[in-house]
């Protein structure tokens, strides 16, 4: 079940488009703040308030990289793997990465606490390697600053 | 002569916190919105960009005052026209867009504003990539800070212009930055793209006519209306206006990114401006901006980076920033890495293009991992032709056929070595 605030919310962004089934995108948003993830009961849900079947949602949950499916950890590392980053370091901060954390590319550790993602370019390119942890950018990464960065994520 | 000016990036300010609305006023921004709004018409806004010779920043470089030119005017036309500012931003080593975003979100707005009213659109968006979020916020603060100043809303400066700005964040696909993409992902679909015709200038968000331009394109616009297209057209030191934003990511002394005359060549950015390579290592080549375009090598770095100066070297300008490949880096690594980008994105819709790259992402990777076989680089070379322009719905498999295409033309000794050796060189 949506709750109040979550159709609120989706219904003002309804409101803003010609259609019901335009603010999908918007929708899932909003559930994925609230919860950290979707569920098949969320895209059922968000189905039903816009008018759509739950195929199509799901279609379009599936198709987005940042609209999570399965749930994820309190914090999501979204690692650089493209171009940049790879010439200037990447597969060692990802080595670095698993080392620390225990965990490799797509999994979340056991206390929850992170879930380790690849990402597609991050648009910092002359301050590679870089990733994001929640909506954070941290830039000139190396294998010593890596601990570092993620003490400051409970 | 060109002039030496800076109009993009000249009002930001040292401590990387956004131009506010104030200090863009003082700075002279907005006076092209009210000098617009009082003298001039839409068709004569869309003509002095199309002097000033403006080409769209995203990559394509298609002439921006003709796209604008499509869109039919006057009050039989079906409304609402809709403008939208593509600030996808997800072309690999690109990070131009970004800049213009966080620190002087007004100027965005701002020519904006003035395409506008040049295609006489009602509604406009800010369609943004899911990861800037804080240039999405600074964004949707200066449209704030704009609307209670009177710059939007309804007739704007007492002008029978009104105008309305949305910001839209995206969840998260390079799909998005291509324009019919970007119209299905705002519809609230899959970013599939669209078949062209009919195009979004007759047909587009919703059906209604639509403009999509780059931010860098926009941040350009004010600047033209303000001063004249001449004055654009001086900045450049070749035919394609104005100035541009060069970036170099990669190992040289400084990677970074810099506004300079249209046209300025890639040695003059690499060694005046990033410094030249790092210690221990040496040029090999460079893709221009950013993925999708072709590498070139030392002998093309005199050549002007404008929408055609490259042509000669078998490449193009694309987002003019560029990604340096150096000679303790793989080429083949390198292609694979892009390949395995383009892959991952495919949209899936188009067979050449889904099934094709990763079955090239799968041979780059064998051949990384030293299990080339005799004949795969023939096969990616076909599979680079496969991916021509009209053999697919978009531009995504013919821009990753360029890195390859590219990649195997001048690194081709490096392509046999792997599979002769059965090993990476490099590692």
């Amino acid at each position: 079940m949506l709750t109040n605030e979550e159709i609120r919310e989706i219904e003002s962004e309804a409101a803003t488009y010609p259609r019901r089934d335009a603010a999908c995108i918007d929708a899932l948003k909003t559930v994925q703040r609230r919860r950290g993830w979707v569920s098949d009961q969320s895209v059922r849900d968000i189905a039903g308030l816009l008018g759509m079947s739950p195929e199509d949602v799901d279609g379009v949950a599936t198709f987005y990289n940042l609209i999570f499916r399965r749930p994820v950890g309190r914090h999501v590392i979204l690692l650089c793997d493209s171009v940049s980053c790879w010439v200037m370091g990447y597969e060692e901060i990802r080595d670095r990465l698993s080392e620390v954390l225990g965990v490799g590319l797509g999994q979340t550790t056991a206390d929850n606490r992170f879930t380790l993602l690849p990402i597609v370019c991050l648009g910092c390119c002359d301050r590679a390697p870089a990733m994001m942890v929640g909506k954070d950018l941290h830039t000139n990464l190396d294998r010593e600053s890596i601990a570092r960065v993620l003490e400051g994520y409970r | 002569m060109t002039i030496d000016a800076k109009p993009l990036t000249e009002k930001m300010r040292a401590d990387g916190l956004p131009v506010e609305l104030q200090e863009y006023e003082r700075a002279g921004g907005y006076q092209a919105v009210r000098k617009m709004l009082r003298e001039m018409e839409p068709r004569q806004v869309t003509q002095m960009v199309k002097d000033a010779n403006l080409r769209g920043r995203g990559g394509a470089g298609f002439p921006t005052g003709t796209k604008w030119s499509f869109v039919a005017l006057g009050s039989e036309v079906p409304n609402p026209t809709y403008l939208i500012c593509n600030a996808d931003e997800m072309e690999p080593g690109t990070f131009k867009d970004r800049l213009l975003m966080e620190r002087d979100p007004h100027e965005v707005l701002e020519g904006m504003i003035c395409a506008a009213f040049a295609i006489e659109a009602d509604i406009a968006y800010v369609f943004v990539r899911a990861e800037y979020s804080d240039a999405a916020d600074r964004v949707e603060q200066a449209i704030a800070e704009a609307g209670a100043a009177g710059y939007l809303g309804k007739n704007i400066l007492d002008s029978p212009f009104s105008l309305e700005i949305r910001v839209h964040r995206s969840a998260g696909r390079y799909m998005c930055g291509d324009e019919t993409g970007l119209l299905n992902a705002l519809e609230g679909k899959r970013a599939n793209p669209r078949m062209k015709p009919p195009f979004p200038t007759t047909a587009g968000l919703f059906g209604k006519p639509t403009v999509v331009n780059n931010v860098e394109t926009l941040c350009c616009v004010s600047h033209i209306v303000k001063n004249g297209a001449e004055w654009f057209r001086n900045l450049s030191r070749t035919k394609d206006g104005g100035t541009k934003l060069y970036g170099i990511s990669g190992k040289v002394k400084r990677p970074g990114l810099w506004e300079l005359p249209m046209g300025t060549t890639g040695r003059e950015i690499l060694e005046e401006h990033a410094g030249g390579m790092r210690d221990g290592v040496k040029f090999r080549g460079l893709i221009p901006g950013g993925a999708s375009t072709e590498f070139i090598v030392d002998k093309d770095l005199d050549l002007p980076m404008d929408f055609s100066g490259l042509a000669p070297a078998g490449s193009r300008l694309g987002t003019g920033t560029m990604i340096l490949l150096d000679d303790k880096t793989c080429p083949v690594g390198m292609v694979r890495n892009l390949t395995a980008f383009f892959a991952r994105e495919s949209c899936g819709w188009c067979t050449p293009c889904w099934s094709g790259l990763q079955w090239a992402e799968r041979i780059l990777t064998a051949m990384e991992d030293g299990r080339g076989e005799d004949g795969d680089v023939e096969q990616l070379g076909q599979l680079a032709k496969w991916w021509a322009p009209g053999n697919t719905f978009c531009a995504l498999a013919p821009g990753a056929a360029e890195p390859l295409e590219s990649g195997l033309r001048h690194f081709r000794a490096d392509f046999d070595a792997h599979v002769s050796e059965k090993r990476c060189p490099w590692k």
